[in-house]
């Protein structure tokens, strides 16, 4: 059984169709990467497998279940205990320290554990850094709470929208070695990006452009 | 303390704690309306006592009379006395009215306690000086400019006796009894040379009278006699002052005890209006401050709207952000309200201080309801921003938008 399948999933915004007519398939334990350029619906596409958002028609099933008609509160909750976020502005609360920042998503999944949190932290090397302030931390750092949060409540899916966005080079490939441990010890994760670099360590490629799946290929150069 | 609950409060104090400059816009404003509360609140409640004390300027508000020729005696006067709050009564003056001829001109000579005379007359206005010794007199100026006499002059008060049998008149030194010719009756002059200290101005009645002390009053007569009139200056207010009424004309013997109506009621509506007048104040000034401490706390909310989306992106509930921002609400009602309470206090004492020249009475009860209502008043002002807050789109909220 997949882990995600988005049928005929589409999203209209009065003339605009974000989203049109999408046939997606994540595996468990699948890598891929989505991307084409701005506008091509990979937001659209995120918000709808994360549970932010809801298609206009179409269905969404995660692991087998269809969630398309789920109440508001069924959707939070099932995206709370399902799937772990990572952003491109990382969107840490900023009078929160790094561990209290994992906490805050494990107080809305179960029962806050501090030292879980500081095993997360630890886990994408921060865990000196534990005790520091957003503000005291650099973009990387604050990349790496984000994804320590994401994985805090061991999730089924990473989504990371642009995770790399606001890295640089150094940061970027700290990030993306992450990842691909992340990969191996069996997570699925959905990148969105527009980086070919970003997109070409991904076991799978998807391109959307204006809202369709224009190509939907392996990465033969996909290495582990 | 579970864990989730002590992770709810590390989250609430670190918002306060961490994100101080913000806190202190909400906190101040918060302070101001509880200040402003509590002291409008202390003012209000303060009113009556202060303006009783301010009203005695007016003169004596009770009147005590006898209930027989013999006057008011001394015995039966204190404990008609004995009857009033000492914080509130403010003195009382007897007077005893004797007519008498100065000049050949007939007077009528009040005889009264010169240390109290001031406590309950206090817009008398005298020209010289109280008389301090026997044998001294204060003249109405009416009855001055009748007589012609002025400041620092003499006179005679002369009481005629009528000789008889039983009259003593021993007392009387170096008397001369005279015969009418006509009717054969004698008579027996007595003199009391008094000297004006003091000449009074009131623009009322008290301008026809001679105050004299009551010992040189005894010793023209050659006898005593009780009071006529005992005036009364009490601190309270026109139901309680009815009540002391009631309770001497009813347990003392030989008193009947009045209002003076003209000055009671006069107060009961300055008062009852001054009233009003503080409690439209208070309501128009806490309204304006809910709607301060509620701006401000939108204010501060909305531009937690990022956050509030990513609340909800980790999967918090409505509910669970509601609480969150609520109780930082509460914290900083609950803080304000009792920094309020004691700065309302030294607000409503300086202004009780500049108006009425007294301190405030402190009012214990007003300071947990003044936390209570800054509690509240905090509370709904953040209810209306956060619940509107919380229906964002997270998708949105996070893309910037």
């Amino acid at each position: 059984m997949s882990l995600l399948e988005l049928k005929n999933v589409s999203k209209i915004y009065g003339e605009l169709h974000a989203l049109d007519q999408a046939n997606l398939t994540v595996e468990k334990g699948e890598w891929i990467a989505i991307m084409g350029p701005s506008g091509s619906g990979k937001s659209t596409m995120m918000n709808i497998i994360s549970c932010m958002d809801r298609p206009t028609s179409g269905q969404v099933i995660f692991d087998g279940k269809d969630i398309t008609k789920e109440s508001r509160r069924k959707l939070t909750e099932f995206h709370r205990d399902k799937i772990g976020l990572v952003f491109q502005q990382f969107h840490l609360i900023n009078y929160l320290t790094a561990v209290e920042n994992v906490m805050v998503a494990q107080y809305y999944h179960s029962m806050p554990d501090e030292k879980e949190a500081l095993e997360a932290l630890e886990r994408v090397g921060l865990k000196e850094r534990a005790r520091h302030l957003p503000s005291q931390l650099s973009g990387g750092e604050q990349q790496r709470v984000c994804i320590a949060r994401a994985l805090i409540n061991s999730p089924e899916l990473i989504l990371a929208d642009e995770p790399t966005g606001n890295l640089d080079e150094a940061n970027e490939n700290i990030v993306l070695d992450i990842f691909r441990q992340l990969h191996k010890e069996g997570t699925s994760l959905v990148v969105v990006t527009h980086d070919p670099e970003v997109g070409e360590v991904a076991q799978r490629i998807v391109r959307l452009d204006h809202g369709k799946i224009v190509s939907d290929r392996k990465n033969e150069h996909f290495t582990e | 303390m579970n864990k989730k609950q002590r992770m709810f409060f590390r989250m609430v104090a670190a918002s306060l704690v961490r994100r101080r400059s913000r806190m202190i816009v909400a906190l101040l404003a918060i302070v101001v309306g509880a200040t402003i509360l509590s002291g409008l609140g202390m003012i209000y409640y303060d009113v009556p006592r202060q303006m009783s004390a301010q009203f005695r300027s007016y003169g004596a508000n009770i009147i005590l009379t006898p209930d027989n020729e013999n006057g008011i005696e001394e015995n039966t006067l204190k404990a008609a006395v004995a009857a009033f709050d000492k914080e509130q009564l403010q003195g009382y003056t007897p007077y005893r009215y004797e007519n008498s001829k100065i000049h050949n001109m007939p007077v009528t000579l009040a005889a009264t306690d010169f240390q109290s005379v001031l406590k309950t007359s206090p817009y008398w206005h005298i020209t010289g000086s109280l008389p301090a010794a026997e044998g001294e007199a204060l003249i109405g100026a009416k009855t001055a400019e009748s007589l012609g006499l002025s400041l620092g002059d003499t006179a005679a008060a002369v009481n005629s006796f009528t000789v008889t049998d039983t009259t003593d008149i021993s007392g009387i030194p170096d008397y001369e009894i005279v015969t009418d010719p006509e009717t054969g009756e004698q008579y027996c002059d007595h003199e009391l040379e008094l000297k004006i200290t003091g000449i009074l101005e009131t623009g009322g009645s008290e301008e026809d009278y001679i105050y004299i002390h009551s010992a040189d009053m005894n010793s023209l007569l050659l006898r005593e006699r009780g009071y006529d009139v005992v005036e009364v200056s009490v601190a309270a207010m026109q139901k309680e002052l009815k009540g002391y009424t009631e309770a001497i004309s009813r347990q003392v013997k030989g008193v009947s005890a009045k209002l003076v109506k003209r000055v009671t009621a006069s107060e009961s509506t300055v008062l009852t209006k001054l009233e009003s007048l503080v409690l439209i104040v208070t309501l128009v000034v806490l309204a304006l401050t809910m709607i301060c401490v509620a701006t401000t706390m939108t204010a501060v909310i909305a531009e937690r709207r990022k956050e509030i989306g990513l609340r909800k992106a980790l999967g918090a509930l409505n509910s669970s952000i509601v609480a969150e921002f609520l109780s930082e609400g509460l914290v900083l009602g609950g803080v304000g309200g009792i920094l309020g309470s004691v700065l309302g206090y030294y607000f409503a004492d300086i202004v009780s201080m500049n108006v009425f020249s007294s301190g405030i009475t402190l009012r214990p009860l007003l300071i947990p309801i003044t936390i209570l209502a800054s509690v509240l008043v905090t509370g709904a002002a953040c209810l209306i921003p956060i619940r509107s807050a919380v229906d964002v789109d997270p998708a949105l909220v996070l893309k910037g938008e």
